[in-house]
């Protein structure tokens, strides 16, 4: 009953209030959808935090998500024994990187009083899940090696079910708690989603690529030009 | 021809005095929150100096504006800050953004120390705490803390612009028999290339069509800052409140309401005019693509002749309304601009073709070659241009992208209009001196007159005039007129609050 509400009920509830959420906020409050930026405070440690954390974490973000999508394209790219030590090394520089920006966010969040001033609850609540989860996701890379093998045959079995609504728990249930853990805090870090500065992943400027530099708004058209 | 129209300024630099009124006035109603203490959207500097934030003028470390690509066929314009993808590079952590040390951290004083001090033999004192952690705080720098050349050693001596002169012209500036200095006083430029806008990753800076007045969607703002490394004035600011960006919004609710803008309205020294300026959009690419000296010369030609029939047919055509149009025939920005070229845009060289100009300050040229302190109009004031106490290259620097002869000619016109004033109304100056004065400066004694006239004795509506808006009529096609109706001030709207 637990590893039912854990594992199926829990993701999918999780998911709801992270997108349903994210996007009530958007069309309500479209202003709080901000990075709130501390860099205009503190500029050094900024770098280092914000560049270390986001650069590994984005990658590392789209691998998962590759092998919840391609499995098969991403069980080809480790076929042979050096590109599965690749990718296995790749994997644990990007999570070390990861997990040192987050690390430094924390401590410079609180050593500086000015960083404190503007830090609030959910900022708090926010950066320990995502320290929390990178570590365990290190703590598995570590101790359970190969992770990109065995991801394909328990994890992506479990996301594939749950993506379409026929959800088998039993491809996870039986996995160590280290796993269990990395997995309930990811779904957890969506459910917080709409409710912390997390939403600037939906921020992202996209429309850059190719519009134009200026723009021009009337109020309304008076004629055409 | 597309013809816009854009609500363009001037500030007549010999009028200020430096009194910071204009700064406060906008401070009042704009940035007194928390998050925005330390904006100036207007601010008043002394010159030689730093400025706000420090340095800001210093591209090599702000790298705001544009540059011409350094090739001899076709170059193209790109954003000195980064290209489009280095904006993606740099998103999570801005290479050139300024940070609070760079203007100052806004401060109180904990008055409460005044009254719950216990009794003792010292008179109890207020200490200034931050408006940001509200920990005590030494005062190190604020935003006009070179203020009339207060630690010019150190400060002003470290104006950017200082060095391209050479060490005759530096010692000039600061010997104290001969101190030399000026006030400009500084809003958002309200560019027609505007670089914040061209950097906003989340496309939240616009401008609006109907005024070029320059924005920000605060709804759309995302927080990435790359507008405040880009814009060269440093005039659009982070709030650190909120996580948005803002910026001098010339006053909108007052334009549109027929009201000057609130640094206008208040200016002491009635420094300021307001005025719409017709303007040829389809001209801006050529205009930016020309070598710095005919980067003014170049705007000019942009700015169109509101008199000419051609002109107001095009304007028609572009869907300019006729009360703009006579807005622009009684402008005074256009005759400061255009017919008598007595105005130029501050630092043209950064090609984001700035809408606000400036009238260089005379004042202490005319006194120049009397080191002995006397104060005395010299009929051969032409010479004494080259003998300047502020040499004509750092006006021309800040003023017209290094071209000298475009600040001697204003300079030659201000002078002829001196003499020959001086000559209606003192008598100490000849007629002949005054009319070799006028035909130096190739102006007529009408055109001195009319100069004379606006820039001595203009009233209120000769300074400002602002075009009809007629913004009801544009909002209720747009609005539900009826939208907020029974919601009795309970609306959805919310004040800025910081996140969630």
């Amino acid at each position: 009953m637990l590893e039912i509400m854990l594992f199926v009920v829990f993701p999918y509830v999780a998911l709801a209030i992270g997108i349903v959420g994210t996007i009530y906020r958007y069309l309500t409050n479209q202003y709080s959808f901000t990075t709130l930026s501390s860099q205009f405070l503190e500029n050094e440690l900024q770098f280092w935090s914000s560049t270390l954390w986001h650069y590994g974490i984005l990658p590392t973000t789209f691998i998962h998500l590759a092998g919840f999508i391609i499995p098969s394209v991403m069980n080809a790219l480790h076929g042979t024994p050096e590109l599965l030590y690749l990718s296995e090394l790749a994997g644990k520089v990007l999570g070390i990187m990861a997990l040192v920006g987050a690390g430094i966010m924390i401590v410079r969040r609180l050593t500086f009083s000015k960083i404190r001033a503007v830090t609030s609850t959910a900022d708090w609540i926010v950066l320990f899940l995502l320290f929390i989860q990178v570590f365990f996701g290190l703590i598995l890379a570590f101790t359970y090696r190969w992770g990109a093998t065995w991801f394909i045959h328990t994890a992506t079995p479990w996301m594939n079910s749950l993506a379409f609504f026929s959800p088998a728990p039993q491809y996870v249930t039986a996995l160590p708690l280290a796993h269990k853990v990395h997995f309930l805090t990811g779904f957890l870090l969506f459910a917080v989603m709409p409710f912390s500065r997390l939403v600037h992943i939906a921020a992202f400027p996209f429309s850059y690529m190719w519009r134009r530099f200026q723009l021009v708004i009337w109020t309304r058209r008076k004629a055409s030009s | 021809m597309k013809v816009r129209s854009q609500a363009s300024m001037v500030f007549h630099l010999d009028k200020c005095i430096g009194c910071h009124t204009c700064s406060i006035a906008c401070k009042n109603i704009w940035t007194d929150r928390p998050g925005a203490e330390y904006m100036w959207w207007n601010n008043v500097e002394t010159k030689p100096g730093v400025g706000f934030p420090t340095q800001w003028e210093d591209q090599e470390k702000y790298h705001g504006g544009w540059e011409l690509e350094d090739k001899p066929k076709n170059p193209e314009l790109k954003l000195k800050l980064q290209n489009r993808l280095r904006t993606y590079t740099n998103l999570f952590s801005n290479p050139a953004m300024p940070t609070m040390d760079d203007y100052y951290e806004p401060w109180t004083y904990n008055y409460n120390d005044l009254f719950n001090s216990p009794l003792g033999p010292d008179q109890p004192t207020a200490r200034p705490i931050s408006r940001v952690d509200g920990q005590p705080i030494e005062i190190e720098s604020g935003p006009n803390w070179d203020d009339d050349l207060g630690g010019s050693n150190i400060y002003a001596a470290n104006d950017p612009l200082l060095q391209s002169m050479t060490p005759e012209e530096k010692q000039r500036l600061f010997s104290i028999e001969q101190l030399f200095y000026f006030y400009m006083p500084r809003i958002c430029n309200h560019c027609l290339n505007a670089a914040c806008g061209a950097a906003c990753p989340s496309g939240a800076i616009y401008k609006r069509a109907e005024d070029g007045v320059v924005l920000i969607n605060q709804d759309k703002c995302r927080g990435w800052r790359m507008c405040v490394s880009a814009c060269p004035y440093k005039k659009t600011y982070y709030n650190w409140s909120t996580g948005k960006s803002e910026k001098c919004i010339l006053c909108y609710p007052r334009l549109e309401t027929g009201q000057a803008p609130a640094c206008f309205h208040s200016c002491v020294g009635r420094i300021r005019y307001l005025g719409v300026l017709l303007y040829d959009a389809d001209q801006i690419p050529d205009a930016l693509k020309v070598p710095d000296e005919q980067l003014v010369e170049r705007q000019r030609e942009m700015i169109l002749d509101p008199h000419d029939p051609e002109v107001i047919a095009a304007a028609k055509a572009s869907g300019v309304p006729d009360g703009v149009i006579t807005a622009a025939q009684n402008s005074p920005v256009y005759r400061y601009v255009k017919e008598w070229k007595l105005a130029l845009p501050l630092h043209p060289e950064y090609r984001t073709l700035p809408m606000l100009f400036y009238v260089p300050p005379l004042l202490p040229v005319l006194n120049a070659t009397q080191p002995s302190g006397t104060q005395r109009v010299e009929t051969d004031l032409f010479s004494s241009l080259e003998n300047a106490r502020v040499p004509v290259r750092y006006m021309s620097r800040t003023l017209a992208a290094g071209n000298d002869d475009l600040v001697i000619k204003s300079y030659l016109k201000m002078i002829a209009v001196r003499l020959y004033k001086r000559h209606e109304t003192v008598g100490d100056v000849t007629a002949e001196d005054a009319q070799a004065a006028l035909a130096k400066a190739n102006m007529t004694a009408e055109e001195a007159e009319a100069i004379y006239k606006l820039t001595s004795i203009p009233t209120y509506q000769e300074r400002f005039v602002i075009p009809p808006y007629s913004r009801e009529g544009d909002i209720e096609e747009v609005y539900d007129p009826q939208q907020r109706k029974a919601e009795t001030g309970f609306g959805k709207r919310q004040g800025p609050q910081r996140g969630l």
